[in-house]
């Protein structure tokens, strides 16, 4: 005989305010098989949770209902206490009175009749539970980060420090990241390359991380503890091994006018390269695209000129296959291109940059050595607007969001500008000033106070090149109350942060899942925000939303202190929630194989017993299974089902509401 | 011959005389036919929707009500302010059930919204692949700088395919006629309107500063499609300022007056003669000598 507990909880007034939770009680209280039903206001804390143990030991209940909010909130909550107080987990169910009673319905009788159907549902499918026990799988004690930039760096030494293995995958030649175009860094205008390239060499030659650079995610299998990645690793026509880096190469190769994206095609480089002279690895690449011999078959100069005999234009791409435990994606983000913006010049105006030119213009290490020179004619700008919140927070461009650092990077361009040209004026059009961080206030008020940067609250409706080559820009002074109209030597738009170009293909890989406008998704906004809905799978850095470099870095520890706790076990528990297959009735129509979206039901040989042919049927892979149920609503001979959900529990949750 | 619907509203039978008669003498040279809608009333301009949205949709859906009753499917409105609420009109009735049904009950007529309106630079691009472009056979060397203003630049459903910042739909037609077409940034810039006569200081004041923009690019002439931007460009040069006095004026040509020129039609016949800033010398002094087997 069914001894079943129900628990009601009115979460505060999330349910009380809705639903009378002492009448769904004394309902509970009258359903055949319930021995005890009670309410209480919050059920998830520590009296309530104390209030279900000791009824289960009083009571000696053979299942609880919790009447409360969704199961994706609670439910392990209450299958701990439930565990505790000796009774198997899995005889523990969840009626949702939140999300789907009291939360959308007004009407207080109705939701409450409602609420006691729900609950009446749940005791009949807890009344024909069984005890289940976790599904054991080991764990591979290896991370892969996906992205080689700040945040990827990072991510990967905390797991390093930690103990465990990494590997590092970064798609372009060299790790760094878009970190190791800065100039300088807000708000203390630290040295980016001086603080970032010593953790990259680190990164580099740390004995737990291996990097494979110009490298992509080709595709994923497995789930969590035990992905089996395949790597691309991508023709690089130089033999690492054998290079010293000494850049001959490079130096005698004849394309020189290829336009380098390191700095924002400011300046130039050669098809055979490497793409910073900080790069790590420090030896080059051959574009492919732009080199004569692999186009054209002619040249190799490059070749003829390496005493290691390192250039081979052989290479292939090569398919690398690794198993890791745990995934942290660090993927960051691009710059949105500017030149959907008509009225800053659709992107045809060549003093018209972005904020990686100019960071690219600032820097010491540029191509005009941290001479502030606007790209058309090399003059010194005398005039610089600086345009905020291009493409952010502007709908009619579909970006509803704030980039978040162009704020904090406009003022510190400002400040550099006015560092460098003195006699120079700075401009900044802005629609808010958000300077939310540590020392960041103070920062933007000394660009505006002790540097002169010239803040205009206001739009720019209009930029365009007069016949003298002046850009005229043309806003609106809001505080002012007045149109303005500046003549500037050169502009500078803080674009749009968006993820990176490909980002979603990455995503679909693994099944984390994205928003709108490209940026990977947590579990939890508020308390996991450093994990997704793919078991395994972590976020680090832009990726996930526009972040500065604090943010990234504090992302990329907690991501990894995340994967260190999850490989720190050597085995992993997943819930037993799984499709079995009754072999005595199976036809081997082979439905449920095909249809298995984790290729997790495989063919397996019956042998021959008394009475009975050996018969080939389908096997579930208890590791691979995610209880889905896909097979056991596809299985035409009704030999399939799902533990937790079988057929007799949901007829009778359907059958009991008559 | 072919027949198009033709709507010339108020300017072309006034201020933008020299725009009907241009087009009139394009369309006999590429063989079309205009066919004027019979008993056309007011667009309703820049007036009625200032008073009622409901007129400003009313009148337009009068005049395509009568287009449709008398057979036209395509119709020329060669204003773009006429264009510009003609086919808006279309484009609200076939958004709102309702407004289309209001709409029955006080024009009294059954608008089926069977009538496409095309704009000046539309039919003119279409003249040109349907032939004209041939017939283009004296080369106007001219630099000129195209000019859309607002009504054909604007709207995003109304003035389809183009961008609003960097409109496309005249340089070809122009480069056609032998032209040059200069880089410059005022083709989309408010010429000020109507309000021509009311603030008329602020209307040199814009139309001046599209004037300088083109001839600080390197036109010798400005090109529009639109007489309200036209009235406004050639007839306010005199309180522009003393660069566009005496020698310093600057032409500005209606688009098929340009095409008229290139084909070798009389500048009279056109309307050349009919603009308040000299265009007859201007054009007849650029005009080069017809190149044979040209075009």
């Amino acid at each position: 005989m069914a001894r079943v507990g129900v628990f009601i909880c009115h979460c505060g007034e999330n349910i009380g305010r809705t639903v009378d939770c002492a009448a769904v009680a004394a309902e509970a209280g009258k359903m055949s098989g319930v021995a005890v039903a009670v309410d209480y206001k919050y059920m998830c804390s520590d009296p309530g949770q104390a209030m279900i143990r000791s009824a289960i030991a009083e009571h000696k209940l053979t299942g609880v209902v919790v009447a409360a909010c969704s199961p994706r909130m609670h439910e392990v909550t209450f299958r701990r206490a439930a565990a505790q107080a000796g009774l198997n987990p899995y005889l523990l169910e969840m009626a949702n009175l939140r999300e789907h009673c009291s939360w959308v319905h007004e009407d207080r009788a109705a939701a409450t009749a409602k609420a006691v159907d729900l609950v009446r549902v749940m005791v009949e499918k807890v009344k024909r539970n069984r005890a289940l026990l976790p599904v054991r799988v080991p764990i591979e004690p290896t991370a892969m980060v996906v992205g080689g930039g700040i945040a990827g760096i990072q991510a990967a030494l905390d797991i390093a420090a930690g103990g465990r293995k990494v590997i590092l995958v970064e798609k372009s030649p060299s790790i760094g990241g878009h970190m190791a175009r800065l100039s300088e860094t807000f708000p203390t205008l630290d040295c980016s390359q001086c603080i970032l390239t010593p953790r990259m060499v680190e990164a580099a030659t740390h004995p737990n991380i291996t990097l494979m650079t110009y490298s992509e995610v080709a595709a994923v299998e497995g789930f969590v503890g035990n992905f089996q990645v395949t790597v691309r690793r991508k023709a690089r026509y130089v033999d690492v091994a054998k290079c010293t880096g000494c850049g001959d190469c490079s130096t005698k190769c004849p394309q020189k006018k290829i336009p380098n994206e390191f700095d924002a095609n400011l300046g130039t480089r050669t098809a055979i390269y490497t793409p910073f002279p900080q790069a790590v690895p420090n030896k080059p690449v051959i574009d492919a695209e732009h080199c004569i011999r692999l186009t054209k078959g002619k040249c190799g100069l490059c070749a003829k000129v390496c005493t290691r005999g390192a250039v081979n234009f052989e290479d292939k791409d090569e398919l690398v296959q690794v198993k890791v435990g745990a995934i942290v994606l660090a993927t960051g983000f691009e710059l949105w291109d500017h030149s959907a913006y008509g009225e800053y010049g659709g992107g045809r105006l060549k003093d018209v940059i972005d904020g990686f030119a100019f960071e690219r213009l600032a820097s010491a290490s540029g191509p005009t050595s941290g001479r502030i020179q606007r790209p058309s004619d090399q003059a010194e700008p005398k005039t610089v607007v600086f345009i905020q919140c291009c493409g952010s927070r502007d709908e009619k461009m579909g970006k509803a969001y704030c980039s978040k650092i162009c704020c904090m990077y406009t003022a510190k361009h400002a400040m550099l500008y006015r560092h460098k040209v003195h006699d120079g004026r700075a401009v900044v059009f802005y629609m808010d000033i958000r300077a939310a961080g540590k020392g960041y206030e103070e920062f933007v008020r000394r660009a505006i106070e002790a540097d002169g940067a010239e803040y205009v609250r206001g739009r720019v409706s209009r930029v365009y090149r007069r016949a003298d080559g002046k850009l005229i820009v043309r806003g609106a002074d809001t505080l002012a109350g007045k149109p303005v109209t500046i003549e500037a030597d050169m502009v500078v738009l803080a674009d749009a942060v968006v993820p990176r170009a490909g980002s979603e293909k990455l995503a679909q890989m693994l099944g984390v899942p994205y928003d709108g406008d490209g940026f990977y998704s947590e579990a939890h906004p508020k308390l996991r925000p450093v994990e997704t809905a793919a078991a395994g799978v972590f976020l680090a850095g832009a990726c996930q939303a526009p972040k500065d470099i604090p943010d990234s870095v504090a992302q990329a520890s907690a991501a990894a202190s995340k994967v260190l706790g999850l490989l720190s076990r050597d085995e992993l528990e997943r819930e037993p929630i799984i499709a079995r297959v009754n072999s005595q009735t199976c036809v081997h129509c082979r439905a449920c194989i095909n249809a298995c979206p984790y290729r997790a039901i495989e063919d397996a040989a019956l042998p021959a017993r008394a009475g009975a042919p050996a018969a080939q049927v389908a096997r579930v892979n208890e590791g691979l299974c995610q209880g889905c149920g896909t097979c056991a609503a596809l299985c035409r001979s009704h030999s399939i089902d799902l533990d937790g959900f079988t057929d007799e529990q949901v007829f009778a949750e359907i059958a009991t509401l008559e | 011959m072919k027949t198009i619907g033709y709507y010339p509203g108020c300017s072309l039978h006034g201020g933008g005389r020299e725009l009907d008669m241009s087009l009139r003498e394009v369309c006999r040279l590429a063989g079309v036919e205009l066919r004027e809608v019979d008993d056309w009333n007011c667009c309703g301009a820049t007036a009625a929707h200032n008073l009622s949205h409901e007129l400003a949709v009313a009148l337009p859906c009068r005049n395509l009500a009568l287009a449709e009753q008398q057979g036209i499917t395509e119709l020329l409105a060669p204003c773009a302010a006429c264009f510009s609420r003609l086919k808006g009109t279309n484009v609200r009735l076939a958004r709102s059930a309702e407004l289309a049904g209001r709409m029955r009950e006080v024009t009294g007529r059954d608008y089926r919204g069977t009538v496409k309106v095309l704009n000046l630079n539309e039919f003119v691009s279409r003249l040109l692949a349907d032939g004209l472009a041939a017939k283009l056979i004296s080369p106007l060397a001219l630099k000129v700088a195209a000019y859309y203003g607002c009504l054909l630049s604007r709207g995003q459903d109304i003035v389809e395919g183009q961008d609003a910042e960097n409109p496309d739909g005249m340089e070809a037609a122009l480069r056609a006629a032998g032209c040059e077409v200069v880089d410059w940034n005022f083709a989309t810039e408010c010429c000020g309107g109507g309000f021509s006569m009311s603030l008329t200081p602020a209307v040199t004041d814009l139309s001046g500063a599209i004037m300088r923009d083109a001839r600080a690019c390197g036109a010798e002439a400005i090109v529009t499609a639109c007489p309200m931007c036209h009235s406004n460009l050639d007839m306010r040069q005199k309180g522009m300022g003393g660069d566009f006095q005496g020698a310093g004026r600057m032409p500005v040509l209606y688009l098929t007056e340009v095409l008229g020129l290139a084909a070798g039609l009389e500048p009279k016949a056109l309307g050349l003669n009919l603009h308040f800033t000299d265009a007859m010398s201007a054009a007849s002094a650029r005009h080069a000598q017809p190149v044979e087997g040209s075009r």
